[in-house]
């Protein structure tokens, strides 16, 4: 009884800092505030992600929703004119009106979950997933369904990053790259580095079994680059554009050679054969991991890093011809 | 029976969603704004997975940690996508 009010006491807690921390990202009027809250939200999150039984998503939601997310935005604020840094929530009568139009939607979005919460049948599911696992070629749950049990989703979902990253390179070049860095940082990155690499080869390996996978691998991966970039590196240690260009295809295209692999004997699109579902799975989580990480750093970079322009086929969609 | 542990974090998802949505509304930067909107995604991350738990010591529902795994990914790259609109708009402006 002692052990279940002390965990009641911390999820009201959690709960709690989750809501304050929130509303000071939203409502702070200092813009430079509102992202380190933001990013302070992402960390308390990934606790909330581990006390909910979801540990995959306590690494995603570190290295991407706070890591990578606020490393964007961070960047982003160097980009925004002074003027609405300090003053950034619209006040006045209207303003008012629109939080209590908020408030009144969000009480009746409460009433409905509180209605409906017990209708919902997700034990049916869970039950149905666990009892496939064996055969699914891995026993980590979540890389099963994201891999094998609705495989089509994750194709699907690279494709969205694909055009996330082809919109980020057409709309113009990369921001101007960082000074190199002095003998502190070289220093540290010579270590950091190497270390995210080892730790994205190991969650792509551990994700068949325990948390980790693709996405938390590219996270990693990602985030070397990010600090390559910052440490003045102005490829942010991607290869040449050429090589970019098909590891940003790389993943989709594991995805597509597999499926078609299977339709060609006989079976279904990405229905794996028997024996063989942890190898194919392997493979195209690797290709996957270099695709997500490819687009995660050229995100960050935020356009077309410097010497894109000489490739073939590299349309001037800008219009802005050459260098500024 | 009625988890506490779901019941409470679906509606802190909703509160959540609830501040995202004004602030996607209220502030003025394009900044503010598409951090507003992450905060509301977050708020609808929350609520997927306060369903999927099922109660110390059981394993929760794994297909809505895929989703939102997923949708953690989409978020950041649909970020990086309006940043970056966000700043050749103003580059535009300036010219």
């Amino acid at each position: 009884m002692m052990a279940t009010t002390l965990w009641m006491m911390l999820d009201v807690l959690l709960a709690l800092l989750c809501l304050a921390l929130g509303w000071a990202a939203v409502s702070s009027h200092d813009l430079r505030r509102s992202v380190v809250f933001f990013i302070a939200f992402g960390l308390l999150l990934a606790i909330v992600w581990a006390r909910l039984g979801a540990p995959d998503l306590a690494l995603a939601e570190a290295a991407i929703g706070a890591g990578l997310s606020g490393a964007l935005l961070l960047a982003a604020l160097r980009d925004e004119p002074g003027g609405t840094l300090d003053d950034d929530v619209s006040r006045g009568p209207l303003a008012t009106a629109v939080s209590l139009l908020v408030v009144v939607l969000g009480t009746v979005f409460a009433w409905v979950v509180w209605q409906t919460i017990d209708v919902a049948d997700p034990v049916r599911m869970a039950d149905r997933i666990s009892g496939e696992l064996s055969g699914s070629g891995v026993s980590n749950p979540v890389t099963a369904v994201l891999l094998n049990f609705r495989a089509y989703d994750t194709l699907l979902e690279l494709a969205v990053l694909l055009a996330a990253v082809l919109g980020i390179l057409a709309l113009g070049p990369a921001r101007t790259p960082y000074q190199p860095a002095g003998p502190l940082f070289d220093g540290l990155m010579r270590w950091l580095v190497p270390l995210l690499m080892l730790t994205a080869g190991y969650l792509l390996w551990a994700g068949a079994h325990a948390p980790g996978g693709a996405f938390q691998a590219g996270a990693m991966l990602a985030a070397a680059g990010v600090i390559l970039r910052l440490g003045g590196d102005t490829n942010s240690g991607l290869p040449r554009p050429g090589m970019v260009r098909r590891v940003l295809v790389s993943g989709i295209a594991a995805f597509l050679l597999v499926g078609l692999s299977t339709m060609i004997t006989g079976r279904d699109f990405l229905e794996y054969p028997d024996g063989w579902a942890g190898t194919l799975i392997l493979l195209i989580e690797t290709a996957a991991m270099l695709a997500i990480a490819a687009t995660l750093v050229l995100a960050y970079v935020g356009g077309r890093p410097d010497g894109w322009r000489e490739g073939p086929g590299d349309l001037d969609i800008a219009g802005d011809g050459g260098p500024r | 029976m009625m988890l506490f542990e779901e019941l409470l974090y679906a509606i802190v998802g909703v509160g959540l969603f609830s501040l995202g949505l004004r602030g996607a509304l209220l502030r003025r930067s394009l900044l503010g704004r598409v951090l507003a909107i992450n905060i509301c995604g977050a708020g609808v991350f929350l609520l997927l997975i306060a369903i999927a738990y099922r109660g110390p010591g059981l394993a929760p529902d794994a297909l809505p940690h895929a989703l939102v795994l997923t949708g953690i990914v989409v978020a950041v790259s649909a970020t990086a996508l309006a940043l970056a609109l966000g700043r050749r708009l103003r580059e535009t402006d300036d010219e």
